[in-house]
């Protein structure tokens, strides 16, 4: 299953001065896009970060998609992990590094260097690392070079200063040798690495991170340097997930992916009308906001069965509800959504989605789209995720799983709880990413609490204007029709203007099926918005 | 008590005296610390292991298979193979003290050194 997103292939071109600096692609999710084409060909590149950031990680991930995706044979120099265990962490998520060695594209040279076995008595260099790393290169004729991590070489070798003079000398080398390098090292207090090495890497340093907060660990990138390129100067979040490594790029979003001029029906009648007539634009991403017992998750609940009638998949997240809770809830609605999930069409997933970090969620979330390849999805509702982690990289990871549903022209709904008011700025950013906002509230008049809907915001259709009421009934969600008076009338206030237009004296007809006639332009929008 | 605790340290200075030292030294070419290396290895071995030696000498640029094969990273290195644990040392061997105590040598010189 092609899960490479198709807008990383589509970068824009570089301004003339900086296309002379010649680039290798990394082929890692997101990063050749932060990068504006890659890591600088031929030369070294540190990558820092604390223990446990994904540093080996990427580094592998480099070599293994220079040979699949590039033609670009690798040499991996291992300070710290076993050549068994680099091959065993990396299994589980595609990586056959144990096949690449055999095929002859992939090197691996572990050398265990126990600090006290080393003995320093006189005047050395590092001329056996050259040779070692230079049969390794030549060996399988390598284009890519990782050496993780050089720290390791600190704790052995008690001579600072020669080592430090050789490092020099290594990175030199790797320049002469026109390989394109990545050397690994570890976060130091107050500098960048412990000892220093970001002073002898001139071209590339990048930057990771593993913070903890709000107890969501998320892992960041940030490209700190890179001479002569450009390259985009925020902390990325990134995801380490069964594909692999996905650096999430807000910045790039890709607005470059196909788009879709079906329409698909929100399995609501009246509901279609409100969009245009139609229903919504196939691929495009749907947000229901609105306060508690609104009628988000039955509207999240109707978009599902309304696809499975046309045969489609649907995969319904949900964070609050067991599947058994909504299928029941739903059932005394008039929806049957059990027959879908025998039938294979509906699949859910329920979590909390404070048991696992963010990342995990997204990740894991990611990989079932791929497997299950629904044509509708639910997250009911996104206003969990967001608690699960600070807004501002919920908003980034929401943006990628927007984007990533988008991409692959998966129609999506989101439910939102409106009511979290510190919720209110990441939702604005999610808002943008959104083509149809649905805002469902509740109004109170009359000594009665009625349901009405309203259209926000929908992107590249004719939509209406009007609050309308709308109903569980037990046949599903109805609108009701439209009787205007001062405001739009909900609940008792309707039902007598419905029986008083059946005795032949009410106001303007009810709106009939049809193109939805904007009866309602001048009604004022304080009656909805609670 | 003491005599038996100094019969047993004295039966293990003999072992070890008789003990057999199995050493590779990775030099790189004609440089000079490899030079100076060579020289003190040789050394060493003729002046403290009597012949109880084998010493092998490696140049990686004549043969980078060996050193792949090794976890050895800086030239010029010492490899003490046998007898176990395993000891690297690093460096043209100029220090003698410290190198004779990375070949746990020096135990077995001192008695016999009081001794006559």
């Amino acid at each position: 299953m092609n899960t490479e997103a198709p807008h990383s292939e589509k970068r824009p071109a570089l301004p003339a001065e900086f296309g002379s600096l010649p680039k290798a692609p990394t082929g890692i999710d997101g990063l050749d896009e932060v990068t504006e084409g890659g890591l600088p060909r031929g030369r070294p590149t540190l990558i820092c970060g604390p223990a446990g950031c994904g540093k080996t990680l990427l580094g592998l991930e480099f070599l293994v998609r220079g040979i699949t995706e590039h033609g670009e044979n690798g040499v991996f120099v291992a300070f710290e992990e076993t050549r068994e265990d680099l091959i065993a962490n990396v299994e589980s998520l595609g990586f056959d590094l144990a096949q690449l060695e055999a095929d002859g594209q992939l090197a691996i040279d572990h050398v265990s260097i126990e600090p006290t076995e080393i003995e320093q008595s006189g005047e050395w260099d590092l001329e056996g690392l050259f040779i070692r790393l230079g049969a390794s290169i030549d060996a399988v004729g390598a284009d890519r070079v990782v050496i993780d991590t050089i720290e390791n070489l600190f704790g052995a070798f008690p001579d600072k200063a020669t080592l430090r003079a050789e490092l020099r000398r290594l990175f030199r080398w790797l320049k002469d040798r026109g390989v394109t390098a990545i050397i690994t090292g570890e976060r130091g207090d107050g500098s960048l690495t412990r000892h220093g090495i970001e002073e002898y890497v001139s071209d590339c340093v990048i930057v990771l991170d593993h913070r903890v907060s709000e107890e969501t660990s998320t892992r960041r990138l940030r490209i700190l340097k890179y001479r002569g390129s450009l390259h985009g100067t925020n902390e990325y979040p990134f995801l380490i997930h069964r594909g692999g490594i996905t650096v999430v790029p807000i910045t790039s979003l890709g607005i470059e992916h196909d788009v879709s001029g079906e329409r698909l029906s929100m399995g609501v009648a009246r509901l279609d009308e409100m969009l245009g007539g139609r229903g919504v634009l196939r691929g495009s991403s749907i947000l229901v906001s609105g306060t508690a017992g609104t009628g988000k998750s039955t509207i999240a609940a109707q978009f599902c069965d309304a696809a499975c009638r046309r045969g489609e998949r649907a995969l319904y997240f949900a964070f609050e509800e067991s599947e058994a809770q909504i299928v029941r809830n739903m059932a005394s609605v008039g929806m049957d959504l059990g027959q879908w999930v025998e039938q294979g069409l509906l699949k859910f997933t329920c979590v909390r989605p404070s048991l696992a970090g963010l990342e995990a969620h997204l990740s894991s979330m990611q990989a079932l789209v791929a497997e299950f390849n629904p044509s509708v999805v639910v997250i009911d509702p996104i206003s969990d995720l967001l608690t699960a982690g600070a807004s501002r990289d919920v908003s980034a990871m929401l943006t990628r799983q927007v984007d990533f549903l988008k991409v692959r022209g998966v129609t999506a709904l989101f439910t939102s709880l409106d009511q979290h008011l510190q919720l209110e700025e990441a939702n604005h950013q999610i808002a943008a990413l959104i083509d149809v906002w649905l805002l469902v509230a509740t109004q109170k008049a009359n000594g009665e609490r009625n349901r009405s809907l309203s259209v926000l915001k929908a992107r590249g259709m004719a939509h209406s204007n009007q609050i309308r009421e709308f109903l569980l009934t037990e046949r599903g969600i109805e609108i009701a029709g439209i009787h205007r008076f001062e405001e739009v009338l909900t609940g008792s206030a309707r039902i007598a203007q419905e029986e008083a237009h059946r005795r032949g004296n009410g106001g303007p007809a009810e709106a009939s099926p049809g193109p939805a006639p904007e009866l309602v332009a001048g009604v004022p929008r304080a009656g909805g918005a609670q | 008590m003491v005599d038996t605790a100094l019969e047993r340290l004295e039966a293990a200075l003999a072992k070890l005296e008789s003990e057999r030292y199995e050493l590779t030294l990775f030099v790189s070419g004609a440089s000079a610390s490899s030079e100076r290396a060579i020289r003190n290895a040789k050394a060493v071995c003729d002046l403290h292991l009597g012949g109880r030696h084998d010493l092998r000498i490696v140049d990686v640029n004549q043969e980078p298979d060996l050193i792949r094969g090794s976890r050895v990273l800086a030239t010029p290195t010492l490899v003490k193979e046998i007898p176990a644990p395993e000891r690297m040392l690093v460096g043209d061997l100029s220090d003698r003290e410290r190198v004779l105590l990375a070949l746990d040598v020096r135990v077995v010189e001192k008695p016999s050194a009081e001794a006559a």
